[in-house]
């Protein structure tokens, strides 16, 4: 599949095509996290962080293979999003955005520090193992997980926990227990994405996993509808080229961007697709049957 | 037999004694009415009993179980289900799937069998899906049902509040202002209602309302809270005429 | 060698309160974290940078990058956050922050380039011995003017109409504008003070540090909230004493700890507070009515 790709289609689209599906793993786990259970987490690049090091860790220096490096990345990231969420997803909803910035810095800074890593200079060397097929199969199970999870009993009680916490409690829902489940699955999938990103880039660096970088994601979760796999994908898809489109006025992008997030929670807050639902499809096609 | 016990329960907040030492003996299958100015401590009572706030003093008996320090999610798993004085309905998701998350507290399917969609979850999402459809059969929402929550009138909106509660299958109702708002005619469905759901359910329920004719019509006892404190029980003949509840609140007919 | 860290702690914890109080006052009132806070405080040592370059003295100079920037400040409030109050969810105003976060800081870079600009030699800094210890001019300038400002604050929240209605809208924004408050107009008062103190501090550490760039407001920003979040968020006395204690701690770790860590300490600060006493220092644990 890989030679058929590489002789049929030029290279820098193949590039953006991966990194898109690198995205939409990443948003799908904020997306469980901030779009479904209203869990505002605003770190998720310290979890892209520590799977994209661990895994580069273990594939260069203990020689590991590329896929038991990279479920190992994705879960420790898993780990840490556990630690993290039981102390603070009792408390209110901002603490979480401030714990998740907190802790996104930390990791940046500790790996800045970090000699195995590379510190400042970065970590290169990795294994270029990430290919167009494997992204996309990982990507295909995440979405049909993803779709299947929220379809189900629990996927419904985190949308729950979304819309009105109390009310969740009163329906017999565990609302701490639901939201650190989601907040260790969003960031296993954070985790996951990080050691494809490294295991492609070939190089890594802590600044690539900044405060920005977690913004970005979220800008993805957000633009495309909060809580909707196909919104999420299409935020991906959209923010992914961007850049590439705007490459001519790249010193405004960011200018842009920044107004275009004020103007888009202005005047569409729940994002492009926020506010459409399966629901609306199925009222149309009701409507289909003809009463006699 | 008596369902629901609360023995001298008090809350306070910041210094004002929201509830002071109410004593209250709940019967089975009886329907009882809670009524008393605003702000003499109903919902806080009603927030209590569901866990939402743990009572500084007292003790609440749920059939013979002390429930004071239970997570309010674990109290609704006993079988207490309620509904909200300011409507707290899951806004953006449908009718069908309010109740659907109503089914939560006593369905199982975890993370696992829900994701990859294991035949014990799979059974269960179908039994949910029935008995959610039964329910909003039940308070005349069926064709509503792939409505957004928040699009569905006032009224209806009390009625899914209802069904969604009944979805957890209680022995134990608390029903939260369910007529305001809504006119006379819906006030006399929802009084049929209540008395069918407790008839076929074999419920107990407790009503907080301000409409006195609900209140007498429906309702087998009375307690009345003023300041927090309970000042009168009974039947609700012996309520209308006691002194100290005229005084307070109903005030005199001339 | 002990005092003169503990003074540099205070000092550099000073502008840190200064920013605080900015957030502090405005998540007390509407519930927001304003991310782009950082960036009125960048727009300040900017401003002031500008005015000396021109000539100016340096007080005149902190005058104008307050004034500007309180109506910065204000501008901002009007254009990305009213709009959204009451009728979007907490997460679309702090988007809406990062927003204007992200405009600010790159409107900045584009007009100066991302590189470090000194300050011109405004105030000679001449050191002085108290006993053994040594300080300079330029911290007892620091001190002095952010502990002026800092008074000058709950001097006015305490004793004027607009510093009762500000509490009164902190504790309940409905029932202030239910009391004929008007609700719009302190909104945009608090915006406007907490610019103005940030300003202050953005100019201060300008001077201090003899430099300023245009992403400087982001770290600040974020280490000013951890402060904020560490004396309580929504009390105006935890702002200051969270700013101060976060400056020394944090020089205090560089000297006696790791000078490498030293960007984390505030976060690690934050994380700790959040799990042991999340309410922070001055705060009080409320409880919500349902």
């Amino acid at each position: 599949m890989e030679a058929f790709l590489a002789q049929n289609v030029d290279g820098y689209y193949l590039r953006i095509m991966i990194f898109i599906g690198i995205n939409i793993i990443l948003a799908l786990g904020l997306n469980l996290i901030t779009g479904v259970t209203g869990q505002l987490s605003m770190g998720h690049a310290g979890f892209m962080s520590l799977g994209a090091y661990t895994s580069a860790i273990l594939s260069v220096h203990f020689g590991t293979p590329f896929f038991l490096a990279i479920i190992a990345g994705a879960l420790l990231a898993a780990l840490f999003g556990f630690l993290i969420g039981i102390p603070t997803l009792r408390l209110d909803g901002d603490y979480l955005a401030m714990v998740t910035i907190g802790f996104a810095e930390i990791i940046r800074v500790f790996f800045l520090n970090f000699e195995p890593g590379g510190k400042a200079v970065g970590f290169s060397g990795i294994p270029q193992e990430t290919t167009f097929t494997t992204v996309w199969i990982i990507v295909i199970v995440v979405i049909i997980l993803n779709t299947k999870l929220f379809n189900s009993r629990v996927g419904r009680s985190l949308f729950a926990i979304r819309e009105n916490e109390i009310a969740a409690e009163a329906c017999g829902i565990n609302t701490t227990r639901m939201k650190v489940l989601a907040f260790t699955v969003g960031s296993l999938l954070g985790g996951l994405g990080g050691g494809l990103y490294a295991h492609y880039m070939y190089y890594i660096n802590p600044q690539d996993f900044g405060f920005m970088k977690s913004i970005e994601i979220l800008n993805m979760v957000v633009l495309g509808g909060m809580g909707s796999i196909p919104g999420t994908i299409i935020g991906v898809i959209i923010l992914t080229l961007a850049p590439e489109v705007l490459r001519v006025v790249a010193e405004y992008r960011l200018l842009v961007y920044g107004a275009l997030l004020v103007i888009l929670m202005i005047f569409r807050p729940n994002g492009l697709l926020g506010d459409v639902r399966i629901y609306d499809l199925k009222k149309r096609w009701g409507k289909k049957e003809v009463k006699i | 037999m008596i369902i629901l016990e609360l023995e001298k329960i008090s809350q306070e907040f910041g210094g004002l004694r929201a509830v002071d030492g109410v004593n209250l003996s709940i019967i089975e299958k009886e329907i009882f009415g809670i009524i008393g100015p605003n702000g003499a401590g109903k919902t806080t009572l009603f927030n209590i009993i569901t866990g939402i706030y743990v009572p500084i003093e007292g003790k609440l008996l749920f059939k013979g179980k002390q429930l004071n320090g239970m997570a309010p999610h674990d109290i609704a798993r006993l079988g207490i289900g309620r509904t909200f004085q300011n409507i707290r309905l899951f806004d953006k998701l449908s009718v069908l799937d309010n109740v659907r998350v109503g089914c939560h507290g006593v369905t199982h399917s975890g993370f696992w069998s829900g994701m990859l969609g294991l035949p014990g979850s799979r059974k269960e999402e179908r039994l949910i899906l029935d008995r959610s459809q039964e329910l909003l059969e039940m308070v005349g929402l069926t064709d509503k049902r792939y409505e957004y929550a928040d699009n569905l009138a006032y009224g209806e909106q009390r009625r899914l509040e209802i069904a969604r509660a009944l979805a957890l299958e209680p022995s134990l109702l608390l029903l939260d202002e369910p007529g305001a708002g809504m006119n006379s005619a819906e006030k006399d469905e929802l009084m049929g209602l209540i008395r069918q759901i407790r008839d076929d359910r074999h419920l107990t329920i407790i009503l907080v309302e301000h409409d006195m004719n609900l209140v007498m019509n429906i309702c087998e006892r009375i307690a009345v809270l003023d300041y927090g404190r309970k000042i009168a029980e009974g039947t609700p003949n012996e309520v209308k005429n006691d002194e100290k509840v005229i005084q307070s609140y109903l005030g005199v007919s001339a | 060698m002990f005092w003169e860290q503990l003074i540099n702690g205070l000092t550099l914890g000073s502008t840190y309160a200064l920013i605080a109080l900015g957030y502090t006052m405005v998540y007390g009132i509407v519930q927001l974290i304003n991310f782009a806070h950082g960036e009125i405080y960048m727009f300040g040592a900017f401003v002031g940078l500008f005015l000396v370059m021109a000539g100016m003295n340096i007080f005149i100079a902190l005058l104008g990058a307050m004034i500007f920037c309180m109506l910065l400040g204000m501008l901002v409030e009007r254009v990305a956050y009213r709009p959204l109050r009451g009728k979007s969810s907490r997460l679309s105003a702090l988007i809406s922050a990062i927003g204007v976060s992200i405009f600010l800081s790159t409107l900045m870079a584009l007009y100066r380039g991302t590189n470090t600009t000194r300050y011109p030699e405004v105030l000679g800094s001449t050191t002085y011995n108290l006993g053994s210890i040594q300080i300079s001019s330029l911290q007892i300038i620091i001190l002095v003017v952010s502990g002026l400002l800092m008074v000058g604050l709950q001097v006015m929240i305490q004793k004027t109409r607009l510093g009762k209605a500000m509490r009164a809208c902190s504790q309940d924004l409905e029932a202030s504008s239910l009391m004929g408050i008007n609700v719009n107009r302190v909104i945009s008062a608090t915006f406007a003070i907490g610019s103005a103190l940030a300003a202050a501090g953005g100019l201060m550490v300008g001077i201090y540090y003899n430099a300023v760039w245009p992403y400087m407001g982001t770290m600040a920003g974020m280490k000013a909230f951890a402060a904020a979040v560490l004396g309580g968020i929504g009390s105006v006395p935890g702002a200051m004493i969270g700013g101060l204690c976060l400056g020394v701690m944090e020089i205090m770790g560089v000297a006696y700890l790791s000078s490498s860590y030293k960007d984390a300490i505030a976060f690690a600060i934050l994380i700790l507070v959040l799990f042991i006493r999340p309410q922070g220092l001055m705060g009080q644990k409320t409880s919500k009515k349902v």
